[in-house]
């Protein structure tokens, strides 16, 4: 590494230009099919939630209507046996369940990212202790966990929920930045800035970070999914304040209302329905950020024979719960 | 050797990370609710048992430290304590009664999965860009964004309560006598054929689409693409070139997906009343029975671990460069 400043200078320019990149990445983005059918899904949900105070027709909690109603007009999805509007409890969980889902994977991500690449970009002792830490977490049974600690943890609500999945969820995170920091802690840029006197929390965000945009965009939509999904079991349990309004609560009331005795399927067929388009969303955006970021899948295109498609899905399901 | 070492050395490290986290937890918590129970506990249990409990849960004056090696002192000498449901039963007798019937139907039916889904990737990869192949990537996502729980709620609507094929819960019906005959074993066969199709159903996509993933990766290897030129007939082109080496990758998947699996198991078995450790875990934290919670934890967390260690003493037989390498991880 020279110190006479202009490979340097070239090196931090061309950091720079690799960053506004950004911009095109969107672009690509949106050019993929499978992106935008994504997209689209997602979108639909977001505003559902956003709008549940508009679109809801009742108040979820009230318990004015004749119970264990089926679909009507005045009622799509029915009542609940203790006479609740299901539809309006299904809008608004949508809203729950997505603040949830995305709030978790904004927490999780960020712990991952302050673990992974801190051990990542520092090296040495730091790295060996905060890797064995992460690799704990991503081995513990998850559900097992989080059922462990909201044994002691009464009550919650679905937010509180969502802070124990983020705390709990974030390893696959971790090791996954800290994989991309390691490769890029020698980069002549990261040099650079270090040469310049940017501190470790700078660089991190600064320097590293637009360098793993298409990691952290991965990470944020699997662990958005994971904990959707982890919120729901908890919720269908009963391991959440079941006043509270989600997916997993609509299914937890169906099963202690009877819905399967009376085979009232609109009651607990719309909440698992929903979970799994917003999942299937997710992969479907995931599929377009990994065809923009992913040279391997680039250059086997080119060498795989025969093969239209260069699809790949992570093996072995989604990670968390 | 050293391979063996280093993962033999995590599982400890992640074992006693699982014991610590189950005795640090109840002290974290303000106003421990453990506290409650043991008022309950009151004049219905021995003063030995109830030391023993208080030593678990932190209900004694000594220093934190000396509660800590007493604490794991009574959980490697095999003292759980005593369940406050099933009282006087211990916890490891409730362990050892649901265990078998966990790794049983989960065991078989990951097996099966794996297996079946392994060939059919090979098939697929085989077959490239027919139909079968463009339509399982989205039938694979559709299946993994499904909440199992949910699945086995429809599928128990349908063909329990709709079609009355299947019997709505518990793992063997009533009027059989527990033991080697042969109605008791068919009667749990057809007990566990729902779940064991969710289970199933759940699990083989996400097989299928890494195993085409990885043979297309391998398909596209020099050696491969060698062999061919070299004229080795298609069949052994696939299983003998390509499908070895493609395997590898799927091993370290079984791995990453092992929480994800006990996760969906815990659910399952709670909608089937499935009398499992997921089903005793849940039961135990609605009524609030510490040390059987405990005692559930630790045994699903050592015992995923300890498929965790088999995994990788498997991977590092099969791959060499990973047991020269000493893996980091």
């Amino acid at each position: 590494m020279s110190t006479d400043g202009k490979p340097v200078v070239n090196s931090v320019r061309r950091a720079r230009r690799r960053r506004s990149h950004g911009n095109g990445a969107l672009h690509a983005f949106f050019q993929n099919g499978k992106a935008i059918v994504g997209f689209s899904i997602f979108s639909v949900f977001v505003l559902v939630g956003v709008f549940a105070w508009l679109l809801a027709p009742y108040d979820p909690a009230s318990t004015n209507f004749p119970p264990s109603l089926g679909p009507s007009w005045a009622h799509w999805l029915g009542t609940t046996n203790t006479g609740q509007d299901i539809f309006s409890q299904f809008i608004w969980g949508t809203q729950t369940s997505l603040i949830v889902g995305v709030g978790a994977a904004v927490v999780s991500t960020l712990i991952g990212f302050i673990v992974g690449v801190y051990g990542g970009y520092k090296g040495g002792i730091a790295d060996s202790i905060l890797n064995a830490f992460s690799n704990i977490f991503l081995v513990m049974p998850g559900l097992a966990l989080l059922i462990l600690i909201e044994s002691y943890v009464k009550n919650t609500t679905p937010i509180v929920n969502g802070l124990i999945i983020a705390l709990t969820g974030w390893a696959w995170g971790a090791r996954v930045f800290r994989s991309v920091a390691m490769s890029l802690a020698s980069r002549d840029f990261i040099v650079a800035a270090r040469l310049s006197g940017a501190g470790t929390l700078r660089i991190m965000f600064a320097e590293i970070l637009p360098n793993m945009t298409s990691q952290i965009a991965g990470n944020l939509i699997y662990s958005c999914l994971g904990a959707i999904m982890a919120e729901a079991g908890l919720a269908y349990l009963g391991f959440e304040n079941i006043a509270s309004n989600s997916w997993g609560t609509i299914l937890f009331w169906a099963q202690n209302g009877g819905a399967m005795l009376n085979g009232a399927w609109w009651w607990f067929v719309p909440p698992g329905m929903a979970i799994a388009l917003v999942g299937t969303s997710l992969a479907l955006m995931n599929f377009g950020i990994d065809q923009i970021t992913n040279p391997r899948l680039r250059v086997q295109k080119s060498q795989v024979r025969g093969v239209r498609k260069t699809d790949t899905v992570q093996a072995g399901g989604t990670r968390d719960v | 050797m050293r391979y063996f070492l280093n993962r033999l050395g995590f599982l400890l490290l992640s074992i006693w990370a699982a014991l610590t986290l189950n005795f640090v937890l109840p002290r974290l918590m303000p106003g421990n609710p453990a506290e409650i129970m043991l008022g309950k506990f009151q004049g219905r249990m021995p003063p030995q048992a109830l030391k023993a409990f208080e030593i678990q849960f932190g209900f004694s004056n000594k220093p934190m430290i000396i509660q800590y090696f007493q604490y794991l002192g009574s959980m490697l000498t095999g003292h759980w304590g005593l369940s406050y449901t099933y009282y006087p039963t211990s916890v490891q007798t409730i362990i050892s009664n649901s265990l078998p019937w966990t790794l049983g139907l989960l065991g078989i039916i990951w097996l099966l999965s794996v297996t079946v889904g392994t060939f059919t990737g090979i098939f697929i990869a085989w077959k490239r860009g027919g139909v079968l192949d463009s339509i399982a990537p989205i039938i694979t996502m559709f299946f993994q964004a499904i909440p199992q729980f949910w699945l086995a709620l429809v599928l128990l609507y349908v063909f329990g309560f709709t079609l009355n094929w299947f019997p709505m819960a518990h793992s063997y019906g009533d009027n059989v006598t527990v033991g080697w005959n042969f109605a008791f074993i068919s009667s749990v066969i057809y007990y566990a054929t729902l779940p064991a199709v969710v289970i199933f159903l759940g699990s083989v996509s996400g097989w299928i689409i890494g195993m085409r993933n990885n043979m297309m990766m391998t398909l596209g290897e020099d050696y491969v693409v060698f062999a061919e030129a070299k004229g080795v007939s298609t069949r052994r082109l696939i299983f003998s070139y390509a499908a070895r080496n493609a395997l590898l990758p799927q091993i370290t998947s079984i791995a990453i997906a092992l929480s994800t699996i006990i996760g969906g198991q815990i659910l399952i078995e709670q909608v089937f009343s499935y009398q499992g450790i997921g089903f005793q875990l849940t039961n135990a934290v609605s009524g609030e029975d510490y040390p059987l919670i405990q005692g559930m934890f630790l045994i699903i967390a050592v015992t995923t671990l300890l498929i965790n260690f088999v995994v990788d003493m498997v991977y590092g037989r099969l791959d060499p460069r990973i047991r020269r390498r000493g893996a980091t991880s």
